[in-house]
């Protein structure tokens, strides 16, 4: 029996520190193991003694690339243990806040960490040659998801507007009607994106996911909706912890995360766009299947399409929030503290984000549990390394070690926000 | 650093951090092309696939040390680099995670995992100055866009970057905001914290919350003081300087006056 590893010992174009390890066997794929070896950082149990106040700013920390969606799920779940509900104009431009975090960070995967891969460049910086245009649009939409933020939080990275019960501050409805005509021009250039991206070379890899989203009756997921999956699923975030299962295994400081009933599981765009397709806004629904998509997509490596067409749909969003905007009577709604407990899910770029808190009755915080996107995808990415790794064996070692990172990339894996992430060995051939 | 002959060779390390610093690298954008044009990037994983080996002129470190690993790894790191400039409160502080130095590293471990006999991590988190010698270290969490340029051109230039060691206060005046402290009543560490951010926490009406690590002179006695004036208690008094930059020496040593 002729063995052989294979080993990418510091994926490239990820966020984070991370591994893969192929053992191959007689031509197959005998395991596929992605390591997580980013250091932890014990958010968790340092959360504990803090008041519910500084949740918000602490959790970003988790991750400078979706530090929004850190504050909402932590928002969220700290509202629901208070009992408060938000104001409509609060809810929308936390929306708002959140359509700046996917334009940014979906941009941010497409043009610098995605792309190169499909285009025989070693790096965005080497497109700039052939692709300069591509490079550029891509940039400038990264920009606008930035000003955004920027405009409502006062930076882009670990925005500091968002608090417990609403914002610190919100903006004047003359701030917001500044972004009117770029966000124009954005949704155009999102949809050039749409179009250029379509137009890659797909390796024909189809699986039978199980997606994970939350799903919304009148809106395509930000905030708010109840987690759902393609095999039944259908429960309140309250629920979810009860319906997984965590893991940690030697390989990783990130807890791996399964469903009780259906296994290892996918959450992130190609599971929130399968699962909501018919909530896109008309524009991203017409773009999506003019670019060849169906109304589910179960080819990984497509997902670039699926995050273009998010870009969309999240431009298009943001001209909408911003055309019926009226100002709140007040930035934060008043509340007190009390001894209790709260969930909450929310849809970060990368997949859903759970936040659980438990609280004193003076609003320390007693405890706290957060399963983030990448923690809940380890064991997919493994499934796809194991499906489709087999398919590229007899490429020449540099090609296959690319095509093993893209086997991960294509679910833009966060290791900071996951560690609780990677390098590629493979054994055997 | 003088160019020479070559393109001065750029390389980005990440240690404990969540990549928002690294990020405001990539933030340099429309800059980020102009700045490939200036510098070889030549080690910078999360943009590049391939890293050139050998040795840089300018090293940038994100994160904070944790791990047995990178306290060695940090040392190699320094060899290979002419220049090194730490980016951010995880490197030039600890970050947050360096709330673990003020607690139980054991119980943390098995707070969060299950089996906390497979992770390695060392019982603190020390900024990179703690380990090897630092050229420069630029303050924030995250580091100001701003900021970094005028530092990545400055040692480009061979000059010292011209980042002021003042109070926040001083930002905030020049900006013309209303002080939140004295006119809104509400605990603001502004008068002992560095300028930077462009004072935005006073600009979204909350008071500063320290990111940016203390100023060159920081009276943190004097702001106590007033802080209980406004009816903090001892208990919220130590939190606000023990988070983002909880390993500063000044607010480190303000929040231990602080413990029972």
């Amino acid at each position: 029996m002729r063995s052989r590893t294979i080993r990418v010992d510091r994926l490239a174009r990820v966020e984070g520190e991370g591994a893969v390890r192929l053992v191959v066997r007689n031509g197959e794929i005998a395991s596929a193991r992605l390591s997580i070896f980013e250091p932890p950082r014990f958010f968790e149990a340092l959360l504990r003694g803090r008041a519910y106040t500084e949740a918000p700013d602490i959790t970003s920390r988790i991750c400078g690339i979706c530090p929004v969606a850190y504050q909402m799920s932590t928002v969220h779940a700290l509202e629901n243990a208070l009992g408060i509900e938000v104001s409509a104009p609060v809810r929308d431009l936390r929306r708002l806040l959140y359509c700046g975090e996917w334009i940014e960070s979906h941009a941010l995967h497409i043009t610098l960490l995605h792309a190169p891969g499909f285009l025989g460049c070693d790096s965005a910086i080497e497109m700039a040659r052939e692709h300069g245009e591509a490079l550029r649009r891509g940039l400038a939409l990264k920009q606008m998801g930035n000003d955004i933020i920027t405009l409502l939080g006062g930076r882009s990275v670990h925005p500091v507007s968002v608090c417990v019960a609403g914002f610190h501050r919100v903006p004047r409805r003359a701030e917001l009607a500044g972004l009117t005509e770029r966000l124009e021009r954005a949704r155009e250039a999102a949809l050039a994106t749409v179009r250029w991206t379509a137009g890659f070379e797909f390796p024909d890899c189809e699986r039978d996911y199980t997606f994970v989203a939350l799903h919304h009756p009148r809106e395509y997921p930000f905030n708010a909706g109840r987690i759902a999956s393609n095999r039944g699923l259908d429960i309140p975030s309250a629920e979810f912890e009860r319906h997984i299962e965590r893991r940690q295994v030697r390989r990783s400081t990130a807890l791996h995360t399964e469903l009780r009933s259906a296994g290892p599981y996918l959450t992130g765009p190609l599971a929130r766009y399968s699962l909501n397709f018919e909530r896109l806004a008309p524009i991203a629904q017409e773009a999506a299947l003019a670019a060849g998509l169906g109304r589910s997509c179960t080819n990984p490596f497509r997902s670039i399409v699926v995050r273009a067409v998010e870009v969309l749909h999240a431009c298009d969003e943001a001209l909408r929030i911003i055309a019926r905007y009226e100002e709140p009577d007040a930035a934060a709604c008043a509340h007190e503290p009390r001894a209790a407990s709260g969930f909450a899910a929310t849809e970060a770029p990368r997949g859903l984000l759970y936040h659980r808190y438990r609280l004193d009755a003076d609003g320390t915080l007693l405890e706290a549990c957060i399963v983030p996107p990448t923690a809940q995808n380890q064991a997919a990415i493994e499934e796809d390394l194991r499906r489709f790794a087999s398919r590229f064996l007899a490429l020449p070692r540099t090609q296959l070690r690319e095509r093993c990172e893209q086997l991960v990339r294509n679910h833009d894996p966060c290791i900071s926000c996951a560690t609780h992430f990677l390098r590629l060995q493979v054994t055997g051939r | 650093m003088s160019a020479g002959r070559h393109k001065p060779r750029l390389a980005v390390w990440k240690f404990a951090s969540c990549d928002g610093c690294q990020l405001s690298l990539l933030e340099c954008e429309p800059d980020l092309l102009t700045l490939a044009e200036t510098l070889e990037i030549a080690f910078f994983p999360e943009v590049s696939g391939r890293p050139i080996r050998g040795r840089y002129d300018l090293s940038v470190v994100e994160g904070s040390i944790s791990t047995p690993e990178d306290a060695e790894r940090i040392r190699a790191v320094r060899r290979r680099s002419r220049h090194l400039v730490t980016l951010g409160a995880c490197a030039t502080a600890g970050g947050i995670q360096a709330l673990r130095n003020f607690a139980d590293i054991r119980e943390f471990t098995a707070a969060v995992y299950a089996q906390p006999a497979y992770i390695r991590t060392l019982a603190t988190s020390t900024p990179i100055a703690a380990h090897v010698p630092v050229d420069f270290e630029l303050r924030g969490c995250p580091v100001n866009p701003r900021q970094l340029r005028e530092v990545l051109s400055a040692l480009l230039a061979g000059r010292r970057p011209a980042v002021p060691a003042h109070s926040l206060c001083i930002e905030c005046k020049s900006l013309g905001r209303t002080c939140v402290l004295v006119a809104g009543r509400r605990p603001c560490l502004g008068p002992v914290t560095q300028a930077g951010c462009g004072a935005i926490c006073p600009g979204c009406n909350r008071g500063c919350y320290g990111c940016f690590g203390p100023q060159e002179t920081p009276n943190t006695t004097a702001l106590s003081a007033a802080l209980a004036t406004l009816g903090l208690d001892r208990r919220s008094r130590l939190r606000l300087y023990r988070s983002f930059t909880a390993g500063a020496e000044a607010f480190r040593v303000e929040s231990e006056r602080h413990e029972e």
